[in-house]
């Protein structure tokens, strides 16, 4: 080889590398990977994006104050699903193994790709945070050794709605002959609270009635003429997604039924959904397993790190208040407490998805160190063991003041007892389903 | 010059029957298969066999099912997706109710499982014509999921709906299911089972089945003075379509993702596939992995792509990106050559016999 040609290939490889990476690989020796699965684009974009700007908020703010965790720095690359499920395998799959330690969670965001990662994540120990959605019986820690769904279930929304619902009628023992409906997205997502919402109604005398709304939902009509013309229930709750949420609003108006008994789950409590139905909006009420609101100490710091020095992800500082923006700030909390147990277990470094498992299997979030963040009030305490991947579960009532949440209780606590065993007996019949053994967690 | 059949003589029937008859077409498809079969597992990552080449050849078979009823046949349907939740809920039911059952059986079943259900919604095409059949397959496409979605006993009354593929093995401990099957034997098995019926499906156009279903395509009063019976011909293309679309759709919840909800097979799936055949070309075997290749890979590399060359893009500005980029080359084929992506592989090799003699 003459030395030209030694020359040439030098410059080339130096260029070839330096393009590729430019400054990350060489601050991914020792840095913490973090994949994101965001939906910024596609027919949801509108609820996805403030999460989005969150969860890149959050990591942002650690890496400005804090230089990383423990001086690792974190570094966030985001994918685009579109909530498409196959977009959403192919992002998981293209982010799994990169930064040092690969992806050390994932948190899909969507029902559908959630399901199609369960298998997945499994195989490449990597656990599936899924925040208030997914596979409610992923709270059996034992079945589940990688899912994890704190701070709430669906199983769990449905019973503090009914909770909830009691306290207004002044106890459980006049929910009696009163008339709930559930209008519900007519998908794996929106049945989910259905098997809950029928075990109370055996237990409390309610009469339950279910409509389903078929995807996208824009019509509604005949579903709202029979609720509100015929039917007329006391409350309607809903698991409604998307468009559905203004249109079913809209509707609830149309046919006169009080938006005061109209109580939506945290996907049908976005910012988003209700400022296109404008007025009709006003006094629907919606669960939340966050605290609403800008004025919480992180949101400053946020601000002041961020914002004032024009780093933050959203358009404007004034966005980080909407509930879907404090979905991904919790989220990124919740990942980042994670890394921190794992952390302080493994040492200071990068840590792999496994080790990450064995932090979110004794993650303990306490009301303490919620108060150090600025987040008390904003998120519930967690505290997880290798059986139970949920914690308390528990959800705040909020309603629609015309623009803007405005929380209208304390966080309501499920009837933990009874959903256990439906965890328990829905897991058990997963894992007899698909060959699992359940891991002992004495 | 290196293409050319010149000098190369058939002495028997059955060489002048080959799939093939050009020695050269021979030695390429050979490549092609010791490519799929080795050189691809050897050298691919997970990340390409697990998210690239299985929706790749699982959505081929599936197009390779619409062509033979669209392509071959001429009965546009718009029901795919709901032929494939078929074939994954049959598959499920059939894997949970009788686990001792091998995966191969399973899916042939949950096929002809599939292929009755499509004979069902075939009958209509013998009274409705072009795009009143669409309409009517459409129809079939909402009832089916709407079926799944409704009825607990298809998902063994699972509260979300959602089914989910046991572990299971082709042999001994060779698991194609479940999270400890390897991306590699997930990857071999379903290659040669679309490989088995894509062959299938080449030697049955090229037989009289083929030639009534293209007979009836073509014109089907002459079709029928000449002696075709119209409701068996469009009853066998209906049912052999609809087994492929039935495998298709078993293969991507059990050995894809695992875990699927019916929405996984809406009406966009159907959509997909639609575009697949017209993009890849109509009535053609090659027209569907063309066409399967052009709408699963070429997304994925238009959003990898700003990465490999060191841009830092935001997200969702690919996305954007991608999405123009996209709809700019579909226009730019279908402008090109009307016929597909198989019509343009063909003229092609007509060229190369020529090369470097053009006359």
């Amino acid at each position: 080889m003459t030395i030209k040609r030694i020359k040439t290939s030098i410059i080339a490889a130096a260029v070839i590398s330096g393009s590729l990476v430019g400054s990350s690989a060489t601050l991914a020796m020792e840095s913490q990977f973090i994949g994101s699965l965001v939906y910024r684009t596609g027919p949801y974009a509108p609820g996805g994006i403030p999460w989005a700007d969150g969860f890149a908020d959050y990591i942002e703010l650690l890496n400005a104050r804090d230089g990383g965790i423990n001086g690792v720095k974190l570094e966030l690359e985001e994918c685009d699903t579109a909530y498409n499920t196959d977009k959403g395998v192919e992002c998981y799959e293209r982010l799994k193994n990169k930064g040092s330690t690969g992806m050390p969670a994932v948190m899909p965001l969507s029902t559908g790709i959630t399901y199609a990662l369960l298998d997945r994540v499994v195989a490449d120990k990597i656990p599936l945070i899924t925040s208030g959605y997914g596979r409610a019986d992923a709270a059996d820690g034992r079945v589940f050794p990688y899912g994890f769904v704190p701070p709430a279930t669906y199983w769990g929304g449905a019973d503090i709605a009914i909770n909830y619902i009691a306290s207004q009628e002044g106890g459980y023992g006049n929910l009696k002959g009163k008339k709930i409906a559930l209008v519900y997205h007519d998908s794996a997502y929106g049945k989910e609270p259905i098997n809950t919402l029928k075990a109370l109604a055996a237990q409390h005398g309610y009469e339950f009635s279910e409509f389903p709304v078929p995807h996208p939902g824009l019509e509604q009509k005949a579903t709202w003429l029979k609720i509100g013309r015929q039917l007329r229930p006391d409350y309607v709750l809903m698991w409604g997604w998307g468009v559905m949420n203004a249109t079913a609003i809209k509707e609830a108006a149309a046919v006169g039924f009080p938006r005061e008994k109209f109580i939506g789950v945290w996907w049908s409590g976005n910012d988003a959904d209700m400022v296109p139905a404008g007025d009709a909006a006003k006094g629907y009420k919606s669960l939340q397993f966050n605290g609403v609101g800008s004025d919480f100490g992180v949101h400053k710091q946020i601000k002041s790190e961020l914002y004032a020095k024009g780093k933050g992800s959203a358009k404007s500082a004034e966005n980080t208040g909407e509930v879907a923006y404090n979905r991904g700030l919790q989220s990124a909390f919740i990942l980042t407490e994670a890394l921190r147990t794992a952390m302080a277990e493994f040492g200071n470094k990068p840590v792999t998805g496994e080790q990450v498992a064995w932090a979110m299997d004794r993650l303990d979030i306490t009301d303490a160190r919620l108060k150090e963040v600025g987040a008390d009030g904003l998120f519930d305490p967690i505290k997880l063991s290798c059986a139970d991947h949920l914690g308390k579960g528990r959800a705040k009532v909020t309603q629609w003041d015309g623009s803007q949440w405005v929380a209208i209780s304390d966080w309501i606590e499920p009837n933990s007892e009874m959903l256990r065993s439906m965890y328990e007996e829905s897991a058990a019949a997963y894992a007899k389903e698909k060959g699992i053994t359940p891991r002992d967690c004495k | 010059m290196l293409y050319r059949e010149a000098g190369e003589f058939k002495s028997t029937y059955q060489a002048d029957q080959a799939i093939l008859t050009i020695r050269q077409d021979r030695w390429f498809m050979w490549a092609l298969l010791a490519v799929a079969f080795v050189l691809i597992p050897l050298v691919s990552s997970e990340y390409w066999l697990g998210t690239i080449m299985l929706p790749f050849l699982i959505l081929a078979l599936a197009a390779l099912g619409l062509n033979v009823l669209t392509g071959y046949a001429g009965q546009l349907s718009l029901g795919t997706g709901g032929f494939m939740a078929t074939g994954a809920f049959a598959a499920y039911k059939l894997a949970t109710a009788f686990p001792e059952l091998n995966i191969l059986i399973v899916i042939l079943m949950s096929g002809a499982i599939t292929a009755g259900v499509g004979l069902l919604f075939g009958l209509p095409s013998l009274r409705i014509k072009g795009f009143y059949l669409a309409v009517a397959t459409l129809a079939s496409q909402f009832f089916l999921i709407w079926m799944f979605n409704k009825f607990g006993w298809f998902t063994n009354y699972s509260a979300s709906g959602v089914i989910s593929a046991p572990p299971m093995a082709v042999f001994g401990d060779n698991f194609v299911t479940g999270p400890y099957a390897t991306a590699e034997a997930k990857y071999l098995f379903t290659l040669t089972l679309v490989v088995l019926f894509a062959l299938m499906t080449k030697n049955l156009v090229r037989s009289n089945i083929g030639r009534e279903w293209m007979a009836v395509r073509d014109m089907d009063i002459a079709a029928e003075i000449i002696g075709i019976k119209m409701l068996p011909t469009k009853l066998k293309a209906f049912a052999y379509s609809s087994f492929l679309c039935g495998i298709a759709g078993a293969l991507w919840a059990f050995v894809y993702t695992g875990s699927v909800e019916p929405l996984a097979f809406d009406v966009n799936r159907s959509f997909q596939i639609l575009f697949m055949i017209i993009i890849g070309g109509l009535g053609s075997i090659m027209g569907a992995f063309l066409g399967s290749a052009f709408i699963v890979l070429l997304p994925i590399f238009l959003s990898n792509a700003p990465h490999w060359v060191g841009l830092n893009i935001p997200v969702d500005l690919i996305s954007h990106i991608e999405f123009m980029v996209f709809g700019a080359l579909i226009i730019f084929f279908l402008i090109v050559e009307p016929h597909g992506l198989a019509r343009l592989w063909q003229l092609l090799k007509e060229k190369l016999r020529l090369w470097p003699f053009p006359y």
